[in-house]
């Protein structure tokens, strides 16, 4: 067995791999919160759900079309991202201007609806979905096997969190999302017409946790609590990353999922709160977490 | 009060053909509200293709909340106001800018998050014959030096400067400039006044809100008085000199 300082390296690796997976879904739905923050100042309560409803559409389609995931993967996202687009024109928008509390209690009221209604539905037990044959298999490294379907969990959210932070921040469109944050009205004074960004922006952040489920499908087991599980988390991620910046939102979601899985190695006990406490170190430290602007 | 102001009751609508030459501007009876609160009491003014119109008044009488409320940036607004023959009561805000104006807000409004290059593209074209950013540069050469420098990083005057540039940018015909001399060093005012002057010969139409007033007149048409929400007072360039005293009341100098 292959040790260093007495570190079972096959055990690490194994770990920090896991961790980078985690670390996968909490960029791709910390990311989505902040996008959706900037412009609404809401936090998306829904965004767990969302996930969990693209997790069971693409198990749905599968079941009921033969849609086959890779399919699922461009088709969910954007059924999800639609379905958030009316959410928002129809539901969110008409409140946006009472107090952010009530938007944020409409989204927590939508993600316990769709969670019952799911487990209404499928049950609670979870459903299983098969990895696509394509991603069947691994390969070995010095230190691990590495199942291709998890590096291509970690390929597929590095590359769509990169592509939207770049569009974010490198292209015309995420300039009128960046000033949109900023000062939305004067936006609409230059001739931009933010309502329509505003759902759009919405449309896609929910997309990603769309994207997101149809990626954990075939590794995590489908369930309707899949999503308020991994929110929890997310929520304190964003916490931790602050929720001023984009690329700060997907580095602190990669981060913290690599910390889970070194606790899982070097402290089983602690894994599944060393999150939370790193949220409570960064809150006394900055208050505006890593990332944030110190307002 | 001027004629031209108080139009009589039947003569309110506005032909769109005049508007090319003639009224550029044409609000009556305007009431503006942030919630609550009554801030705009019946406004009406009138301002024609190539003018240089200035608001004056107290702090506090309304004139940012007027170009606001142009802008139809208030809470709530009631009368009517005609841009180029448009009635833009009924228009949602970010249709009024595509009617040819340019609005540079009292906080100058640059962003942050973006570089001032970013901000000087950003807002969309408005007309087709707007200056090209090479023009832009030459007229205000410290652009050009900064312009991968994040908006808010660069001094007050320049802030100013990257202001205006961005509504020159978009073609915009008619300019609502809040203030736009406030707090600046005097090299910097006088660059703001060729600036304006040459927009002037350019005939572009611009209202000027201002408490510079050393500033203004030389460069004005006219100027419109507020008080507490209303028009006092409309005093024309060459009226200046026998109505210094009373403006001196108004603005209290
Ligand atoms: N967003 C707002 N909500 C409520 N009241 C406002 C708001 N903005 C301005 N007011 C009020 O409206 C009145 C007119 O304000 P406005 O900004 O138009 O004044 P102004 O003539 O531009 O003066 P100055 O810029 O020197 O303050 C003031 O009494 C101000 O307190
Ligand atoms: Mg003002």
């Amino acid at each position: 067995m292959a040790t260093l300082f007495g570190i079972n390296l096959f055990a690490l690796s194994g770990q920090l791999l896991v961790g980078l997976i985690n670390g996968s879904f909490y960029a791709l739905l910390s990311l989505g919160l902040a996008i959706i923050f900037g412009l609404l100042k809401i936090i998306n309560f829904a965004q767990g759900a969302m996930y969990m409803l693209g997790a069971f559409l693409a198990w749905m389609a599968l079941q009921y079309f033969g849609i086959n995931y890779w399919v699922a993967l461009v088709l969910v996202p954007l059924a999800v991202g639609g379905f958030a687009i009316l959410i928002e024109r129809f539901l969110v928008r008409p409140i946006a201007k009472e107090d952010h509390l009530y938007s944020l209690l409409l989204t927590f009221g939508l993600a316990l609806i769709l969670q019952g209604l799911f487990t209404q539905l499928y049950g609670s037990s979870g459903l299983g979905y098969q990895i696509p044959a394509e991603l069947k298999g691994g390969t070995k490294l010095p230190f691990m096997y590495l199942p291709n379907y998890r590096a291509w969990i970690i390929i597929a959210s590095l590359v769509v969190c990169a592509t939207t932070w770049w569009v974010i921040e490198k292209t015309k469109l995420g300039a009128y999302l960046r000033a949109g944050t900023e000062n939305p009205q004067l936006m609409q004074g230059f001739g931009i017409n933010v309502p329509l960004i505003t759902t759009l922006t919405f449309g896609f952040g929910v997309a990603l946790a769309g994207f997101a489920g149809v990626l954990a499908a075939p590794v995590y087991s489908v369930s309707p609590e899949m999503g308020s599980n991994i929110l929890i988390v997310v929520f304190a991620i964003v916490v931790i990353g602050g929720m001023g910046s984009i690329g700060g939102a997907i580095l602190t979601g990669l981060m913290m999922g690599i910390v889970e899985g070194l606790t899982k190695f070097f402290y089983p006990e602690a894994s599944s709160t060393v999150i939370f406490l790193v949220m409570v170190i960064v809150l006394l430290l900055k208050p505006a977490g890593l990332f944030g602007k110190e307002a | 009060m001027n004629s031209s102001v108080m139009n009589p009751p039947g003569e309110e609508r506005l032909q769109p053909a005049k508007s090319s030459t003639g009224e550029k501007i044409r609000i009556h009876d305007l009431h503006a509200y942030y919630g609550e609160s009554h801030i705009l009491h019946g406004i009406d003014m009138t301002i024609m293709q190539g003018e240089l119109v200035t608001l004056l008044g107290r702090n506090g009488a309304g004139r940012s909340t007027t170009l606001k409320a142009i802008m139809n940036m208030v809470g709530r607004r009631t009368g009517k106001i005609n841009i180029n023959g448009t009635d833009t009561i009924p228009l949602p805000a970010h249709k009024i800018a595509h009617l040819g104006v340019g609005y540079c807000p009292e906080e100058r409004g640059i962003f942050s998050s973006l570089n001032v290059e970013e901000n000087l593209m950003l807002p969309p074209d408005v007309r087709s014959d707007g200056m090209c950013v090479e023009e832009i540069y030459e007229l205000f050469p410290n652009l050009a030096e900064r312009r991968y420098s994040q908006g808010t990083r660069l001094s007050g005057g320049e802030q100013q400067m990257l202001a205006m540039a961005r509504i020159l940018r978009t073609g915009a015909n008619i300019l609502l400039l809040d203030e736009i001399t406030e707090g600046l060093a005097p090299v910097i005012v006088q660059k703001l006044a060729q600036v304006l002057q040459m927009l002037k010969e350019r005939g572009l139409t611009i209202l000027l809100v201002e408490q510079n007033f050393r500033f203004a007149a030389p460069i004005a048409d006219r100027h419109y008085v507020m008080e507490h929400g209303h028009i006092v007072e409309e005093v024309k360039q060459h009226e200046l000199a026998a109505k210094t005293d009373l403006l001196n009341t108004y603005l209290g100098v």
